[in-house]
């Protein structure tokens, strides 16, 4: 509907005000600012914060180390939550088939989790920026080269990739977090050509080439950073996305090894005994990742908006 | 006046470009191929943003370019900075012709040709701060030394009239207007000879415009440097030019001294773009509006550009385009009208 | 005669995190019937925001907070949403900066023109198209039967907006208020908008207000003017008053700057400093920091006081009076 007949148009936004000389403030600074204006912002923030703190200190928080065989009674096994234990605390999640408690290996489990979600992401990144960079920069043959890859890989879905390279490369830490960085490279690739592809033509690019700065100069110090702010939201959703695809490959049995045990695996052990009452030996872990990808997406949500300038008040 | 005019006349250029053509293709791409090969005629589109353009400026000249959109004033301020290679023809400094230097030379000559660009906020990297803005390129180059750079920027700043204290702050802390100039001190702190301000004060208040044109101007003379101001505002390249290229679809209609031009303009066009031109009189005007819209430049009209809104159009304007006749020393029209005047 | 606008003491509030922007500040003027005022200012000087403000197209965070915009005679603030609604397009249209503000671009010209008549009044199609056909002869557009079938895109930039004038035009308003819709054209293109928007109000009678920062489109084309500053209209008269003998320091400064009125390679006088921030203005008068006149007694708001000859200024110490020391202007 054109603007004359509309009564609910929003054409107007707030008048573009001289800035006030704030001193020194960098744009993170600013950004950090509107973030933490945000409720839910603060509210996923916090959340996230716990899910981290409880696996950086997995250790010292868990009542008990559960995969020191040390530690866990066969007689404890599959106790329901609450349940007192044998060395006198409490298992306030319950206990799986091996007596382990759940608290404690959840804990431990999220340590795993964020671990690899974390360095697949970080890696993929790199090698994803690298790939989008030239491809926007040089383009002409070597584009068209690099995005037809990128183009091919993301028509296939990522469980696909992933299955298929664990079965080529055989199972293990080192191979899933190749299986993961190789589904998600692609993606990273992709946004940032774009985002490369539109700053490329502004004029302070422009700039940078009237005074004669070195090729490597202008796509490190002038592209990349301002590229940042699409690819930092990317990043921080796809880390619940690597997450999530782990523990899915982790359930399958094809993901980390049991000695390393991540919530996917925690979740897989418990899924035989879901339907026979012993609901707590796959719910919580469920609940853990869920509270985990949940609250990565809610920072990220909350961090495109503050990041989108358009959206600024 | 045409004294000056002569004496600069006589002198070589600074910067020179003969035959200067610039063209955009779009290429056809692979479904444009097969759709050809299978009868479709899809045709590459060009655009010939400079259509085969002489421009010279001499030292300490003041050179205004104007003309509307599609006319290539943009265009052809960045194939004299060198920001855009040359489709066709060539590109001579105090002379010599540029072109095959080694990388080393080839920086040392950009330097030397530096450009002010329009818009105030696109221009500066909203990631850096002022300092780095500015003091980047010169440490890069080794003109001065890393530890230097805090003082050499001061300097820089100071000059431009900005304070330098502000050097550690982000662009978007700033005007519209101190923008541009940290885009004039970013230019200069690189010590160039040559500037081209492309439409550097259209984005910017009336009162805030004058300050940067009166910077401008102090610039000039303190360092002695030569300009190509690219504007549509014609009172604005009135008051700050020597001599005005009027540009109409890529190619040159019109070049004059600038209160010749004013005066008496010869080209039709010029005529028309002069009647438009505010005056801020205070009496009520009637418009006579020149008719047609500007064609597009993927396809211009034959002959002569102008040729279907001149009111003095004959049938051979639309045949062959008219070259640039002299009309008097220093003036030259492109229209067949003033074929034998001079 | 009752005007056909009357703005009075319009106060327009912007509540964002960092302040209270006062984006239009106290702005009072009147439009007659058949009239062209101009409303001229900088950036930040509250002329569009005053126009948008009397088509009620404040969104949150900006509210109108005071005054009253009466069109012929009746209050606009104090109608419903409907009422405003039949009002907009009908009574009072707007013309924008970018035509595409106006377009849809995914809609014909004659869906969009037929569908404006449509929301107004009761009118067979065929009669509303015949309309919209004439509408675009009157405004200049070669071919309008081949035209009205075309889509915003297929136009020239300075066709487009004579489309949304013509839309603008179509159900006869009362007033129009163009906001800058020429300083995105060349200067040809806005030659020949002006001569159209000229020609269509003598015909018709219908009032107009031109926003602009150009003083030369001012000068040519309205009777009356008010000159903007910081939310504030500090001078308002007759065109050839105001621009011919101004009052106002700002406005003589704003004349000063404008290089046409200037012999070559002499200094343009400038107006030193910048538009203070709206968050954060100055008390009293919000020229002061900037005027070459300023005097102690100017940490007074000064008030809208009128003249003999109709003319309000918003000066302590206009132009032709003595003041008794000039801060040197560089």
């Amino acid at each position: 509907m054109s603007a004359q007949g509309d009564p609910m148009s929003t054409l107007v936004e707030a008048p573009i005000v001289a800035p006030a000389m704030r001193d020194g403030a960098s744009p993170f600074k600013r950004i950090a600012s509107d973030f933490l204006a945000n409720p839910i912002a603060v509210a996923g923030l916090a959340l996230l914060g716990l899910v981290v703190a409880a696996a950086i200190f997995a250790p010292l928080i868990s009542p008990q180390n559960p995969y020191d065989l040390g530690q866990i009674d066969i007689l404890d096994s599959k106790l329901p939550p609450g349940s007192p234990s044998s060395t006198g605390g409490t298992f306030w999640l319950g206990t799986d088939d091996q007596g382990r408690d759940m608290l404690s290996a959840i804990f431990y489990g999220l340590r795993i989790s964020l671990a690899v979600g974390v360095i697949s992401t970080v890696l993929a990144l790199v090698i994803g920026l690298a790939a989008g960079l030239t491809a926007a920069y040089v383009g002409g043959r070597i584009e068209q080269v690099i995005m037809r890859i990128v183009d091919i890989q993301l028509s296939f879905p990522s469980i696909l990739i992933a299955l298929i390279l664990i079965a080529v490369l055989g199972q293990g830490t080192g191979k899933v977090i190749t299986a993961l960085v190789t589904v998600q490279w692609a993606y990273y690739a992709r946004t940032v050509r774009s985002a490369a592809l539109v700053e490329k033509r502004k004029e302070y690019i422009e700039a940078a080439h009237c005074l004669a700065l070195s090729p490597s100069r202008i796509v490190f110090r002038h592209l990349l950073p301002n590229c940042l702010p699409p690819m930092i939201v990317v990043a921080t959703v796809q880390v619940a996305a690597a997450i999530a695809l782990e523990a899915t490959l982790s359930f399958l049995g094809l993901g980390l090894p049991i000695t390393e045990p991540s919530l996917g695996l925690l979740i897989a052990n418990g899924y035989q005994y879901l339907l026979s009452g012993k609901y707590w030996i796959s719910f919580f872990p469920g609940l853990a990742l869920l509270l985990t990808i949940v609250s990565i997406n809610l920072v990220a949500d909350q961090l495109r908006d503050v990041l989108n300038p358009r959206l600024q008040r | 006046m045409s004294g000056i005019a002569t004496d600069v006349a006589r002198s070589t250029p600074l910067i020179e470009l003969r035959g200067a053509s610039k063209r955009f293709v779009k290429t056809l791409d692979l479904a444009a191929k097969i759709g050809n090969r299978l009868g479709a005629n899809v045709r590459e589109e060009v655009v010939h943003a400079v259509d085969n353009v002489d421009i010279a400026v001499h030292p300490g000249e003041v050179v205004g370019l104007v003309g509307e959109s599609g006319c290539g004033k943009s265009t052809l301020g960045r194939l004299a900075a060198g920001l855009l290679a040359l489709s066709a023809g060539e590109r001579y400094w105090r002379g010599h012709r540029l072109g095959g230097e080694t990388p080393a030379e080839a920086r040392r000559q950009q330097l030397k040709l530096q450009m002010i660009f329009q818009d105030p906020y696109a221009s500066l990297n909203p990631r850096m701060r002022v300092i780095d803005i500015v003091g980047e390129a010169p440490v890069a180059h080794g003109l001065i030394a890393a530890t230097k750079r805090r003082d050499y920027v001061a300097a820089m700043l100071d000059r431009v009239g900005l304070d330098p204290g502000l050097m550690r702050r982000y662009p978007h802390q700033f005007s519209g207007g101190q923008r541009a100039r940290i885009g004039i001190a970013r230019a200069l702190a690189v010590q160039p000879e040559f500037l081209v301000c492309d439409e550097s004060v259209a984005a910017l208040d009336v009162s805030i415009q004058a300050q940067v044109l009166n910077l401008f101007m102090d610039l000039k003379s303190a360092l002695n440097l030569t300009y190509l101001f690219i504007s549509h505002d014609l009172g604005v390249v009135r008051y700050l030019s020597d001599r005005v290229v009027v540009m109409y679809l890529g190619r040159v209609v019109e070049t004059a001294p600038t209160e010749v031009l004013f005066a008496a303009p010869s080209h039709p066009y010029t005529q028309a773009l002069l009647a438009e031109v505010g005056r801020v009189e205070p009496k009520k005007r009637t418009y006579v509006p020149i008719k047609g819209e500007i064609p597009s430049p993927l396809d211009p009209p034959s002959g002569c550009h102008f040729h279907p809104r001149c009111p003095h159009a004959m049938p051979r304007c639309r045949e062959s385009a008219p070259p640039l006749f002299d009309v008097a020393p220093g003036r030259r029209s492109a229209c067949w009208l003033a074929e034998g005047v001079s | 005669m009752t005007p056909v606008l009357a703005v009075e003491g319009l106060r327009t509030h912007f509540f964002t995190r960092q302040g209270v922007v006062k984006a239009v500040d106290d702005v009072s003027f009147t439009v007659a019937r058949g009239e062209v005022l101009g409303l001229v200012g900088e950036s930040g000087s509250g002329k569009s925001m005053t126009g948008y403000s009397i088509m009620g197209l404040i969104d949150p965070p900006g509210r109108i907070v005071d005054g009253a915009i009466r069109l012929n005679g009746a209050n606009l603030r104090t109608l419903p949403a409907e009422g405003l609604r039949r009002i907009r397009g009908n009574r009072v249209a707007m013309i924008f900066q970018d035509p595409m503000m106006t377009l849809n671009p995914v809609l014909r010209i004659d869906v969009q023109m037929i569908e404006a008549i449509a929301a107004h009044e009761k009118t067979t199609p065929a009669a509303a198209r015949a309309r919209a056909r004439d509408a675009l002869a009157r405004v200049g557009i070669p071919s309008p039967d081949e035209r009205l079938a075309a889509y915003p895109h297929q136009f020239s930039g300075g066709m487009r907006q004579r489309v949304a004038i013509a839309i603008a035009l179509l159900n006869r308003p009362d007033l129009v208020i163009a906001d800058e819709p020429t300083t995105a054209l060349d200067v040809t293109i806005q030659g020949q908008i002006l001569y159209e928007m000229q020609k269509l109000t003598r015909e018709t009678g219908t009032a107009l207000i031109w926003i602009t920062h150009d003083l030369s489109v001012i000068a040519g084309l309205a009777d009356r003017v008010c000159v903007m500053y910081a939310g504030r209209i500090v001078e308002q008269g007759s065109a050839t008053a105001v621009l011919g003998a101004p009052s106002h320091p700002y406005t003589r400064g704003l004349l000063d700057s404008v290089p046409s009125n200037h012999p070559r390679g002499g200094r343009l006088a400038q107006i030193p400093g910048m538009t203070p921030s709206l968050l954060d203005l100055p008390p009293g008068c919000p020229f002061r920091e900037r005027c070459p006149r300023a005097q102690p007694d100017c940490v007074v708001t000064p008030l809208e006081t009128t003249r003999d000859d109709g003319r309000t200024i918003r000066c302590h110490h206009p132009l032709g009076t003595a003041v008794a020391s000039m801060a040197s202007v560089r």
